[in-house]
């Protein structure tokens, strides 16, 4: 009888600590007022879920994307005059990519330190990113969607995950169109500011 | 005997896994309540019989950082009132915010109370992960005990108007 109530409690143990697991897997974000009841949250996904086809030290492939602001913006624009940041995130109205580029939105004098434009891309398109980054703010870069073909840039670069949103990945271009720098980020979570910061001064 | 452990392993069980697959979070601050324990991150000050209002923000929020210049006012109308300035803390916590972060934060709109890094959002879980920014008052008795005066998500409006409420609400001479 003993030996059988040992069994059962080892199972429970067992059992109990992947369901522990489990709890403590639930996503962690802070999510704006500015955004009200309007998010919806997918959850815990697949921290990475595509392959990427881009490494630092190569040509960064050129592509053209339509503005929120209206018009088209080509990456070879910058070509010679701005180092450029890429910041792909997965989708709009979802936690982690609403807290993302806000904070972006105050440090434009660090991205100016270092000569750096910052386009934001999303596979969304364009109705719904205006409506999402009116929430905030008004914001001083760019905002692309890459929603027709789509997500044919996240795709060229490898980072379009099956379900066919974006990973959230920076992509660091210096002024002469080579990658400097990659990070396709865990989904759930935000990159570090003092990375991303980090890693432009690299380019003097 | 064995039967009795059986079922409160299974009442544990359930208990988990209800609570895992729904996601639970600890409660908001509740006025009248008392707040968690929030160390290492975070200890509350103790100005004797006094009051210390905490903001829950992120420089990552839109609202926080429109809401920043107007915090300031109300530091400032603390700081200038020889009645309330040792009887009243502001003090900032930045959830999800790293240490860098926090201080972006600080230097973009000048911030010159104490702003709190809580980088792995532990104090945010503790306190029933408000979004933001979120306001407590909290009420610092002369034994050193505390109770939750105010709890409030959103902007405060008119800073001459919640410093009133701030004073009227904790009871504060």
């Amino acid at each position: 009888m003993k030996i059988k109530a040992n069994g059962f409690n080892a199972t429970m143990l067992l059992f109990g600590g992947v369901l522990i697991a489990i709890f403590l897997a639930q996503p962690v974000f802070a999510l704006s007022d500015a955004y009200k009841e309007n998010i919806y949250n997918p959850g815990v996904l697949k921290p990475i879920d595509s392959k990427l086809k881009v490494k630092v030290g190569q040509k960064a492939p050129d592509f053209t994307l339509p503005a929120v602001a209206g018009g088209k913006i080509a990456l070879s624009q910058y070509r010679g005059k701005k180092n450029v940041v890429l910041s792909f995130v997965p989708a709009a109205w979802t936690p982690v990519c609403s807290d993302q580029w806000p904070g972006y939105n105050i440090v434009r004098d660090m991205f100016d330190a270092h000569d750096a434009i910052l386009l934001g891309i999303t596979v969304d398109n364009i109705p719904t990113l205006f409506s999402w980054t009116n929430q905030m703010g008004k914001l001083w870069f760019p905002v692309l969607s890459d929603f027709y073909p789509h997500g044919k840039v996240a795709q060229q670069y490898g980072i379009l995950r099956t379900d066919g949103v974006a990973e959230r990945a920076i992509f660091i271009i210096d002024k002469k169109g080579i990658i400097r720098y990659i990070d396709v980020h865990d989904i759930n979570q935000r990159p570090s500011l003092e990375v991303l910061i980090t890693e432009l001064e690299k380019l003097k | 005997m064995i039967k009795i452990k059986y079922g409160i392993s299974i009442m544990l069980m359930l208990m988990i896994l209800l609570g895992g697959s729904m996601g639970w979070t600890a409660p908001l601050p509740a006025v009248g309540g008392v707040l968690p324990d929030l160390s290492p991150g975070f200890s509350l000050p103790k100005p004797q019989d006094g009051v210390v209002i905490i903001e829950i923000f992120s420089m990552y929020c839109p609202y926080c950082q429109k809401e920043a210049p107007n915090v300031n006012k109300l530091y400032d109308k603390i700081q200038a009132s020889q009645k309330l300035k040792s009887k009243i803390r502001l003090v900032g916590i930045g959830v999800g915010n790293s240490a860098y972060e926090v201080d972006v934060f600080r230097k973009k709109y000048s911030i010159n109370f104490p702003l709190y890094s809580d980088g792995d959002f532990k104090i945010h879980q503790k306190l029933g992960e408000p979004r933001t920014p979120y306001f407590i008052g909290v009420k610092i008795n002369s034994d050193g005990s505390h109770r939750i005066f105010y709890s409030k998500l959103g902007e405060f409006g008119d800073v001459d108007a919640f410093l009133a409420e701030m004073v009227r609400l904790s009871g504060i001479k």
